[in-house]
């Protein structure tokens, strides 16, 4: 049996620089991330027309909040190889070596398991069901699967994000009717042009990386030529609550409007050269740079739209007092 | 990074944990409560 005292002294042998600190916990949960998903959850819990206990409405909401923090705490521990090698990532706790790769598992394991018993049991089993499958699609479909072996990645993968409107309706409501499809399907069409508009100017990274994204395997013209096609297809889909009845007069300005400036954005970043490898025309050097402002620009203007189609619709439903 | 500094990192790691742990049953107990009132 072993010394408990022994146990208690720290070993020099396997310790790393600094011990993991819980900011480091904190950032395995993916913050930002976490934030959007709040925020399409709770239009979804606050579109849902059934009435509930604004105590079980914040159980829901952090239930999400956790789940989605535990499907990031998941993605990297299996991913620490691949976030070491690219710009973006290799600060992460599990990449730089701060917290140990079991570390991290067990701790989105634990997480995960706590956040979807909670949701079952506080709110109901089709929202625990939902966030359930949402961490294991994100966890394993696309991190394992996915991300590595096909350019549609994104494409596949972004059902997870676009899930949480979903579950906070069927927590709210008990079901998931159309309209709340209809909330997954705007970020669902969003997501592509969103992260391949980010892609067009990491594409380095990526490649380094060894991870199939679209402008790594298909080239940028297929890349700009694709988000115009989702550009195209997503502008009249937002716009269609607004024709459901889900959607009122400001998401219909925000929806038509916003959509409008997505497809005209889109539309600058085909004509551009962007995610074109520099020197490809004899002005290379401003080429790149003026194809680069396109792809954020779109970028950029990608969270504005989405955040103000939720906003809009959280605005006219939170007004209404769903929520009692 | 000295032994105490380590311990000390470690504590705080603990104590943050045991904070979590009394916030996940006040919570299950709120819920529990909420619960029988709506029933």
């Amino acid at each position: 049996m072993p010394n408990p005292a022994a146990l208690d002294e720290p070993t020099t042998a396997a310790r790393p620089a600094r011990p993991a600190l819980w900011s480091d916990y904190v950032q395995l949960l993916k913050p930002r991330v976490m934030s959007l998903v709040v925020f399409t959850a709770l239009t979804g819990l606050v579109c849902a027309p059934q009435d509930i206990h604004p105590f079980l409405a914040a159980v829901a909401v952090l239930c999400i909040a956790v789940g989605a923090g535990a499907a990031g705490a998941l993605n990297m521990a299996v991913e620490g190889d691949t976030d070491a090698l690219m710009k973006r990532t290799r600060g992460r706790p599990v990449a730089a070596g701060r917290v140990a790769r079991g570390d991290a598992l067990a701790y989105g394991v634990l997480l995960s398991l706590l956040a979807v018993m909670l949701m079952g049991l506080a709110l109901n089993w089709l929202a625990a069901g939902l966030l359930a499958f949402t961490i294991v699609f994100y966890a394993w479909f696309y991190t394992v699967i996915l991300k590595r072996s096909t350019p549609q990645n994104i494409v596949i993968g972004g059902a997870a994000g676009a899930l949480p409107p979903v579950i906070g309706w069927a927590a709210a409501s008990g079901s998931a009717p159309l309209d709340a499809w209809l909330l997954f399907l705007i970020i669902f069409l969003w997501t592509p042009p969103h992260f391949w508009a980010l892609s067009l100017y990491t594409t380095d990274d990526y490649a380094k990386a060894g991870i199939p994204m679209m402008p790594v395997v298909r080239g940028a013209a297929s890349t700009r030529k694709q988000i115009l096609a989702y550009s195209l297809v997503l502008a009249p889909v937002a716009a269609a609550p607004l024709f459901t009845g889900l959607g009122g007069a400001a998401y219909g300005a925000v929806s038509i409007v916003g959509g409008l400036a997505f497809v005209g954005l889109a539309w600058r970043l085909y004509r551009s050269r962007a995610g074109e490898a520099p020197g490809e025309r004899e002005e290379g050097l401003y080429d790149v740079k003026a194809g680069a402002k396109a792809a954020r620009n779109l970028f950029a203007f990608s969270i504005l739209y989405l955040f103000a189609l939720f906003a809009a619709l959280l605005a006219e439903h939170g007004l209404k007092g769903s929520i009692v | 990074m000295t032994d105490d500094e380590f311990k000390a990192a470690r504590k705080r790691r603990n104590v943050a944990l045991a904070l979590a742990l009394t916030a996940f049953v006040v919570l299950v107990f709120v819920i529990t409560i909420v619960k029988l009132g709506a029933a």
